[in-house]
């Protein structure tokens, strides 16, 4: 089973990354570009057991570890 | 008195602390492995500068579930003097022992240079040996040194006055211009409620000797000599 | 490994396979033919790809050892001379030894600027502690295409500044000098050159040599996979519009791993544990056992299936010429592999024994049981056919000297062609880069970068400090590879000479296009024999260094690119000395002008040399002429003299003369220091005394060997009287003070402008 789990910014936090992507986006001529949020994402291979298991232990990953919730929030999606 | 400065690996500024505490002030001084869990009796903890086990996941993340800093936490709440410094400011953030979070500098690039900071509290273990509203010249070497927490931090780190080190001009001034990252309330060094923890962003070991360009960070050191000797 | 011992491989492979493979790596069917003769066999796939590696000219200097050879390389503080380890030591006094080298990656770089620059740090800095040495400073001298205007361009110099920043901040080796140059030359092939120093006391230096029959072979550090494969070969071909897609062989540095190899390695080398030891740079395994087998006179005998890998399905051949970042290759003493492997992951670094040092002469590569090449040392190391390339001078360089001056107007605002030379990349002030690599860390940084002619380094618990610096200028040698090599040593020796620094010796990193082109091989020995006359006349022999050659792109060979990496001391003595922390060192000087009052001082003479120029480049759009004159004797006097000013605090600043000529050397004086910039008024009149002397010549011409001095007042007839006796010209040109910079009626700026014109350029053109 593999967990991906995308970190990002939350919103109310000022993305300079994202920002300068969207104007490089933006001087390339592509327009229709409202935001642009950078962050990372994270694959983790897990042994068996449950979608719903996995689901609960890469949650608690994401609270120990893998975001700071201060400043960023994930989103986890298990394949 | 006896300091004990961490090393994790990926620290590079520990021999840079050591130098200072050990070569200019004459402290005794020992090197506590990221592996130890014991302090050794020490005075004061120095969380030096570095990229902790590379900084790869965030600044600091890593370093946190060490085991020294469990005792570093324990040692704190008893009241121990900590200080960390640029990444140890990283880490005491990322540990809890300081409220707020670090984001990369708003350029986006790494910053090395001097900068000046006001001294915002001189009744602190920390800056006891400064006068208010002094202004330091201090060297500043980080990819992530642009502090933030939400309002409702903010609002109970300027009730208890937490703020130690603000980015200012020549002047004393704090303007936009004069803060090198982008760091909420130019804030470049800050302090627990206890006052016993202070995380800080720009590097007084670097600028400890006159021959360096500044001595103006050593009044950080000296700051912390003098409160463990008026206890 | 079995217990009955193979005599010969025991694979069979493929022998086209095997051609391909050698034509992949370039080698010639002679080559291949020699290959067959050594081995009395047709070669293994991995013996080919061993010897592939190993006689490309990356490895091999195949084409320039015959030049290199003639070299000055001997001298009183040489402890290890020029190829006999990873770098040269220089004894220092104290006990100490400096370890220091330069190296390219200007290929890697090109294809993939952010890591192709990061690993040339990387590797770099394992060249200087595999000597025992705590790598203390890096520099980097870097050449690009012109800024404006060219996304490639910007991409490669941004690129390139952020990987050297990467690694070194993380890596906690402070980057604290070197140059950049833009020039149309390096469009398609930017340099990257980075040296390192580093220090090591005389009894902790390490050998790179394998030495004790059954001592075991342990490879510490990252784990094997496949990038960099062929590297070695990749930086011997010629870049064209395929390289895009070579891309796989680019590798990836982790600064982190390279931390904790760095303590790691020192403190395994500290406990005496350690018989030999080599980094693996270019080709790897293969470099790293062939040599220190080599070193000692033995023979080797390794298992690659022992080797730590981190991608699955990798062949022997892959193995050894992997070119993975952060690994080492240890001899250890037999019965301390525990000591040495528990040292190692205390640091979190693989360490396992992978092979013996044998009797013999042979490399012997295992895979599990099999043998899989079994090759002599010598052939692998030192076989590789010496080539003396055809040499020719161009065609139509002597059209290039030629330099009609009535065809170049004098500017009517020579006000506005120094601010425009201010503000030109080459020139201006380089904050915007330096300040995002760490300069401070291990808070030897005495000067800042940007304040003086040379990095001065403190060394802590001496009175020594280290001055170095590294410099080569391309048109110049372009125009002139001779004087060019000679002029690129003299500035390197001035620039540590001028904050008070003695010059001690050298190290190079020569870049040039295709050997196969027997212009290029002019310019290359043109070159050397300059390098190696000056470094004669100074008596700063050349400790070591690196050839990078195929530098070409379709549109033609680089400039050819000597740089010079130079070390110089300032050493404890009676006079003029600061107290800090209770020791006695010199205060070194500084380029800024200090205080109103102080006089400005010329050394040297001034002629009409506008040839080569960066005034005639970037105002005239004209490369050509020839460069100025280098007289090795007035240089060699002139440096004596800075060191002995500075010795007696006769001075207060320095700063030489160098790209922009006379008037960007007294407005950089004016405002190097961004907290004190302070104007000056000078009068030419005196240097003026030669009639024919052209404005512009005088202005921005770039005659060799002078040095803007400033002194107090009460000094000057110390300043003439030492000045005279050492037989060096010296005009008294000025005063400082005041807000502006004035030449006699030709320039007068305010230095806020001229500040900002100075400042600005990575602004504008970004």
């Amino acid at each position: 089973m593999i967990a991906r789990v995308s970190v990002t910014l939350k919103p109310s936090i000022l993305d300079p990354q994202g920002t300068t992507i969207h104007q490089a986006l933006e001087s390339l001529g592509f327009k229709g570009v409202k935001r642009v949020r950078m962050g990372k994402l994270i694959e983790i291979e897990l042994q068996g057991g449950s979608k719903a298991a996995a689901k609960k232990e890469v949650e608690r990953m994401c609270q120990k570890l893998l975001a700071n919730p201060i400043v960023e929030m994930y989103r986890i999606e298990i394949k | 008195m006896k300091f004990g400065v961490v090393v994790f690996p990926g620290s590079n500024c520990d021999q840079d602390c050591v130098h200072v505490l050990r070569d200019v002030l004459e402290q005794e001084v020992v090197l506590l492995w990221h592996q130890e869990s014991s302090l050794r009796g020490c005075d004061c903890v120095v969380l030096p500068g570095g990229f902790s086990y590379g900084d790869y996941l965030r600044t600091g993340a890593i370093a946190k579930l060490s085991p020294v800093m469990k005792s570093v936490a324990a040692f704190a709440k008893d009241g121990g003097l900590v200080i960390g410094i640029c990444n140890g400011f990283q880490i005491l953030l990322e540990a809890g022992l300081l409220p707020g979070a670090m984001l990369r500098n708003t350029s986006l690039r790494f910053i090395c240079r001097y900068v000046t900071v006001r001294v915002e509290r001189t009744d602190t273990p920390f800056t006891n040996r400064f006068q208010p509203g002094q202004v330091l010249r201090l060297p500043i070497a980080h990819n992530e040194g642009n502090y933030t927490v939400d309002a409702a931090g903010l609002k109970r780190i300027a009730e208890r006055g937490q703020v130690l080190f603000r980015y200012c001009d020549a002047d004393g001034q704090v303007t936009d211009a004069a803060n090198p990252n982008g760091s909420l309330e130019a804030i470049a060094g800050l302090c627990n409620e206890a006052g016993n923890v202070l995380g800080m962003m720009p590097h007084p070991e670097r600028a400890s000797e006159p021959s360096l360009g500044s001595a103006d960070g050593r009044g950080v050191f000296e700051s912390i000599l003098q409160s463990v000797a008026c206890r | 490994m079995s217990p009955a011992r193979p005599t010969a491989p025991t694979v069979k492979d493929d022998e086209r396979l095997v051609r391909r493979v050698a034509k992949s790596h370039n080698l010639t069917d002679e080559q291949y033919a020699q290959i067959v003769r050594i081995l009395r066999r047709p070669p293994t796939l991995t013996e080919v790809g061993m010897f592939g590696v190993l006689w490309a000219e990356h490895c091999s200097y195949a084409s320039s050892k015959i030049y290199l050879r003639t070299f000055p390389t001997k001298g009183k503080r040489i402890l290890v001379a020029a190829g006999k380890e990873n770098a040269g030591l220089v004894d220092i006094g104290d006990g100490l030894a400096v370890a220091f080298k330069a190296e390219s990656h200007n290929h890697p770089s090109a294809v993939e600027p952010h890591a192709g620059a990061a690993t040339g740090v990387g590797g770099i800095i394992r060249d200087i502690f595999t000597m025992g040495a705590r790598p203390i400073a890096l520099f980097d001298s870097l050449r690009f295409g012109p800024l404006n205007g060219h996304a490639r361009t910007r991409f490669l110099f941004e690129g390139v500044v952020k990987g050297i920043a990467d690694y070194g901040n993380s890596v906690g080796v402070p980057t604290v000098g070197g140059e950049i140059y833009f020039d149309e030359a390096y469009r398609e092939n930017p340099l990257v050159n980075v040296m390192c120093i580093g220090v090591v006391p005389h009894t902790a230096v390490a050998k790179g040599a394998a030495r004790g029959r059954g001592n075991p072979v342990i490879y510490v550090g990252s784990s094997t996979g496949r990038d960099g494969l062929g590297g070695a070969s990749f930086a011997s071909r010629e870049l064209s519009d395929e390289s895009e897609a070579d891309r796989p062989a680019v590798q990836l540095g982790d600064p982190f791993a390279e931390k904790c190899l760095i303590e790691a390695t020192l403190e395994a080398l500290a406990t005496g544990d350690v018989v030999g030891i080599q980094d693996m740079g270019a080709a790897g395994l293969t470099c790293s056992t062939s040599e220190t087998a080599s070193r000692g006179g033995c023979g080797m005998e390794i298992d690659v299936a022992k080797v730590p890998r981190r991608e699955t399905g990798m062949t022997p051949y892959e193995v050894m010429l992997s070119e993975s970042q952060e690994r080492m290759l240890l001899i250890a003493k037999q019965g301390q592999e525990a000591a040495v492997k528990k040292l190692f992951a205390k640091w979190g670094l693989n360490a396992v024994t992978i092979g013996r040092v044998t009797g013999g002469d042979r490399v012997r590569v295992f895979d599990g049981t099999e043998l899989v090449a079994d090759a002599p040392v010598a052939a692998l190391t030192h076989g590789a056919p010496v080539y003396r390339r055809p040499v020719k001078r161009p065609a139509g360089f002597a059209r290039l000297q030629r330099l009609p001056l009535r065809a170049v107007p004098v500017p009517r605002d020579l006000n506005h062609t120094l601010l425009q030379l201010l503000g030109s990349p080459t020139i201006a002030d380089k904050a915007a880069v330096y300040e995002q690599y760490d300069h401070m860390v291990q808070t030897n940084t005495v000067v800042l970068p940007g304040r003086s002619d040379a990095a001065v380094l403190r060394l802590k618990g001496t009175g020594t400090l280290l001055a170095a610096t590294t410099d080569a200028n391309g048109t110049y040698c372009l125009l002139d590879p001779y004087e060019g090599g000679k002029l690129a040593v003299a500035e390197a020796a001035r620039n540590v000479a001028c904050v008070g620094a003695e010059p001690l010796a050298v190290t190079d990193c020569l870049n040039f296009g295709s050997p196969l082109d027997p212009g290029v091989m002019w310019q290359f020995r043109e070159c050397v024999r300059g390098i190696s006359e000056a470094c004669r006349a100074f008596g700063t022999p050349v400790t070591g260094g690196n050839v990078s050659l195929y530098n070409e792109s379709p549109r033609g060979a680089v400039d050819p690119t000597p740089v010079i990496g130079m070390i110089g001391l300032i050493q404890h003595t009676a006079h003029s000395i600061q107290h800090t922390e209770g020791r006695a060192c010199y205060a070194p000087v500084t380029m800024g002008f200090k205080d109103e009052g102080d006089l400005v001082w010329l050394l040297g003479e001034t002629r009409e040399e506008l040839g080569a120029s960066e005034y005639l480049k970037l105002i005239h759009h004209r490369k050509q002429g020839r460069p100025p004159r280098v007289d090795l004797a007035a240089e060699r006097r002139l440096q004596q003299l800075l060191v002995e000013g500075a010795r007696a605090g006769l001075w207060k600043s320095a700063h030489d003369c160098a790209e922009g000529g006379l008037a960007v050397a007294v407005a950089e004086c004016c405002i190097a220091e961004p907290d004190h910039i302070i104007g000056a008024v000078l009068d030419l009149s005196l240097v003026t005394c030669h009639l024919s002397l052209r404005l512009d010549a005088l202005l921005f011409g770039e005659s060799a060997g002078r040095v803007v001095i400033s002194c107090e007042p009460h000094r000057t007839k110390r300043v003439a009287a030492l000045t005279a006796r050492a037989g060096v010209p010296a005009r008294l040109v000025g005063t400082v003070g005041g807000g502006r910079v004035k030449i006699g009626e030709w320039i007068d700026a305010g230095i806020g402008e001229l500040s900002a014109a100075w400042r600005g350029a990575f602004r504008r053109t970004a």
